[in-house]
This record gives C-alpha cells, structure tokens and sequence, in this order.
C-alpha cells in the first residue's frame, strides 16, 4: 500500500474502529437508544446520519477557506440542517412507514453531535475528499453501533430479524428489550464487551513488553 | 479589614494593565462584509438543494400518502375498491374535499369507499384519543345499513409493545368492531348510546367495546376516539348519505 493509499484507509478506519462514534467516544446516544428496536430502524437512521455526514462534511470542507471563524458554527449548522430537510423528504418519498417509525429522530440529526464534531474537527481543516471519506467512515461506524444494537434487541425483544420470525410460535419475546430500558441494557453490555477487548490488548501489549526486557 | 481601599489604589492597579500593552494579541476579526457574504452564499445554495429536494421528492410523498390512506380504508371496509374524500361542515353539509391544504376550521374529514359497481360500500373516517403514552390514532369503517362500525385499524400509536399494542392483533377485541352499534337519536342530533369501552368481560350491549384484559387504557382510548368522532361527524353524514351512494 502506498503512504497516500495508507493515509486514506487510516483516515476511514478512524470512524469505523478507532474512534467509533457509539462505543469509543460514546456520542450520538440519542438516536442510538431510542430508535434501535429493530434492525430495520437502525439501519435506515445509520444510513441517513452518515448520507447527512459525508454531504455537510463535503460542503463544510468545500467552504473552509471563505468561512470567517467567528460565523462558522451558524454556517455549520444550515448546511447540516439543509441535508437532514433532504433526507427527510427522501425517507418520506421511500415509505411513509418507515418515517413514522423513526419520528423525530430524523430532524433531530442537525444536532446530532458525531456531525457537527466531525465539521468542526475535520472538514474544516482538510480538503473535500478527505473529508468525506473520512465522514463515511464515521457514519459507518455509527451504523455499525446502531445496528448492535437493532440485532440484539430486535431478535431478543420481538424475536425476528428484518421481521423474519426465527423462532418457533413458543417463543415468549423479551418485551423489555423493545422498550426503552432494553436499549440501555444492551449497550451496557456491549460497552464492556469493548472496554474487555480493549484490557485485554493492553494486557498482551504489557505482557509482551515484560517479556522483552526479561530476554534483554 | 486590612486592605486599604479608596480611589487612589485602584487606580494604581489598573493603570498598568490599561497601558503596560501586556495584554494577549487579539486576533484581527474578519470583515463584516465577508461574514455576510460567506452566510448568503451558504443560505442561497442550502435554499436551492431543499427545494430540489422538496420538488424532487413531491409527486412520490404524495402517492405514499394517497397510498397509505387508501390501505387503511379498504382495510376497515373490505369491499372498497376506490374512495373520495369529503368534509362534513360544522353546518350539517358535507363537501368534496379538494386539493391536500388543511380542511376548514370545524370540518370533519371522511371518506366514501365505493365497491366495484361504483355504490357507497361505507364511510371511514378517523378519530383519536389519548391513550398510555400518547394518542392512539384510529381510522373506523361504518356502515350506513346497519348504522354500526364494521371495523376499525390503527393509523398512528405509541402503546407498549406486548400490551397496548394487542388491540391490532386480539380477535376477541376486534370481535367489538363487526357490528358496533352506532345509530343515532330520533332527532339526529348525537348518538343514541354512546360508546364506550367496558372492563374485559363485561359487555352487554352491542356499543359497548369489550376491553382487552391488562390493556384497558389503550381499550378504553379506541372506544372514545370512536365515540368522539362518531357524536360529530354522523349528525352531519347521516342527513346527506344520498348524496353519497354511487360515485360522483
């Protein structure tokens, strides 16, 4: 891989793994909670957060140099709320189901703060493409976290998966998974299934380190 | 106290400041004039994409709307097979309703399904109360023969899965809603017995709505939303259900 190729899947990897937005930097938990009691539902809020990220990142980066500091937030967040209008009316043209499912939670993406974050962190420092991309990362992330979440909930609380039932007709469906209580459960639990992952890389890392100055 | 205080000494202190030119440089701020133009640039091009997307996206949201409308009526009255919408005036009248804006203040909306031969199958219209945890949104079917409501289906709700939410899915409770009695007074004025939702088990006669046992609340809002709509919108419809019975 050459160093700009490498420097650009870095610039992508940020969001998906590194600093992912639901489980490393623990932002967003809005919509994460609330809007993740199925699969279908997390996916469809994943996929609009990151179309919003990668357009106002694009445009935010687009803009940079004829953006005076101190009215750049303002500028921020009309190019932000413009594309949420867009998703919003484009998730009305799909299906009208879908748009009463997720509510308000659509329009609340202008103050979701994995968006404005990465505006002010990122686009606004570095040209268009990378900036997007690193955006997609991001919003990749963010799916990735939502859609934990969905999985687990929906096949636990309604016992289907994209709606398909897996179990049999006895299956008793963990109701509280569905409601707002489940969603908290669920990304505790996936929160220290990181944070575990995480000790233990570090441990290896320790253990690897003690080894080499013992041979020294 | 200690410290000595007066005019004097706080002028000596602040004078060093005012004029020892020790204060950190102040970035220039930028022209007025840029700031402006930055932001009327940015609120000229986001005005143009949300009206290419609101233009764009026009024609299907409609349909979508149309669409999902149309599902819910033929869902309450089986044999539809097209609709038209009205509005019941607060005069008594009803009218074709035209155009997607906002019915006149105090007008009722409904909506005449016509089976294939093109004659009144029902009328639907919606109603809503307030259920657990928010409005429970309901569109039922009535039929002007038997004067009762034939069915009803949930057009928005936000009940607890597993409990409220059984009133789509319970067969003894949907069993309230294939001949819900609905005939009005002598003198049309309002509904003869007014509906309501009895606790599970306790139905008598053919307006009360048998609750769904654990689900009373959300029970109890489906058979005031029908009730509601129904004391008045049928004072208005029944006088003018001539007008109604083939398709215009």
């Amino acid at each position: 891989m050459n160093p700009s190729a490498a420097d650009t899947w870095d610039e992508f990897m940020e969001g998906v793994w590194r600093q992912n937005p639901t489980f490393v930097m623990i932002l967003g938990m809005c919509p994460t909670l609330a809007v993740t009691v199925s699969v279908v539902n997390a996916l469809s809020m994943g996929i609009s957060t990151m179309l919003v990220l990668i357009a106002s990142c694009g445009l935010v980066s687009m803009m940079r140099n004829i953006t005076p500091k101190e009215v750049r937030i303002a500028v921020y967040i009309v190019i932000i709320a413009t594309f949420v209008t867009v998703v919003d009316y484009a998730i009305q043209a799909i299906s009208l189901a879908l748009y009463d499912a997720l509510g308000a939670f659509i329009q609340l993406i202008v103050v979701n703060c994995i968006i404005l974050g990465r505006a002010e962190a990122h686009a606004a420092k570095n040209p268009p493409l990378p900036a997007m991309i690193n955006a997609a990362g991001m919003g990749i992330g963010f799916t990735i976290g939502l859609l934990a979440l969905g999985v687990v909930r929906e096949i636990l609380g309604a016992g289907t998966l994209f709606g398909v039932a897996l179990f049999g007709a006895g299956f008793q469906p963990w109701v509280i998974m569905v409601l707002p209580p489940g969603g908290f459960f669920v990304l505790g639990a996936w929160l220290l299934f990181f944070s575990w992952l995480e000790r233990r890389k570090l441990r290896r890392q320790q253990a690897k380190l003690v080894e080499a100055t013992q041979n020294a | 106290m200690t410290e000595p205080s007066g005019p004097s000494v706080s002028a000596s202190r602040v004078i060093p400041i005012a004029v020892g030119g020790a204060t950190p440089p102040v970035p220039p701020a930028s022209p007025t004039a840029g700031m402006i133009r930055t932001l009327g640039l940015v609120s000229a091009i986001c005005g143009l994409i949300i009206v290419g997307a609101y233009e764009g996206t026009y024609d299907a949201v409609a349909a979508n709307k149309r669409i999902a409308t149309e599902r819910a009526v033929f869902k309450v009255i089986p044999a539809a097979k097209s609709i038209a919408e009205y509005v019941a005036l607060p005069g008594g009248g009803i009218e074709p309703r035209v155009g997607a804006g906002d019915t006149a203040p105090g007008g009722v909306k409904f909506f005449a399904a016509y089976d294939a031969g093109g004659k009144l199958a029902g009328i639907a219209a919606e109603g809503g109360a307030k259920g657990y945890a928010d409005t429970v949104r309901i569109m039922f079917g009535y039929s002007p023969d038997c004067q009762c409501v034939v069915g009803i289906g949930v057009v928005a709700m936000r009940e607890t899965p597993g409990i409220g939410d059984k009133i789509i899915t319970d067969k003894n409770f949907l069993a309230n809603f294939t001949a819900l009695d609905v005939k009005l007074k002598g003198d049309l004025s309002a509904l003869a017995n007014e509906v309501r939702a009895v606790k599970h088990g306790a139905k008598t006669s053919p307006w009360q709505v048998d609750a769904i046992a654990g689900a009373t609340i959300t029970s109890r809002a489906v058979g005031r939303a029908i009730n509601d709509s129904a004391q008045v919108l049928l004072p208005r419809l029944v006088p003018n259900l001539d007008k109604l019975r083939s398709k215009s």
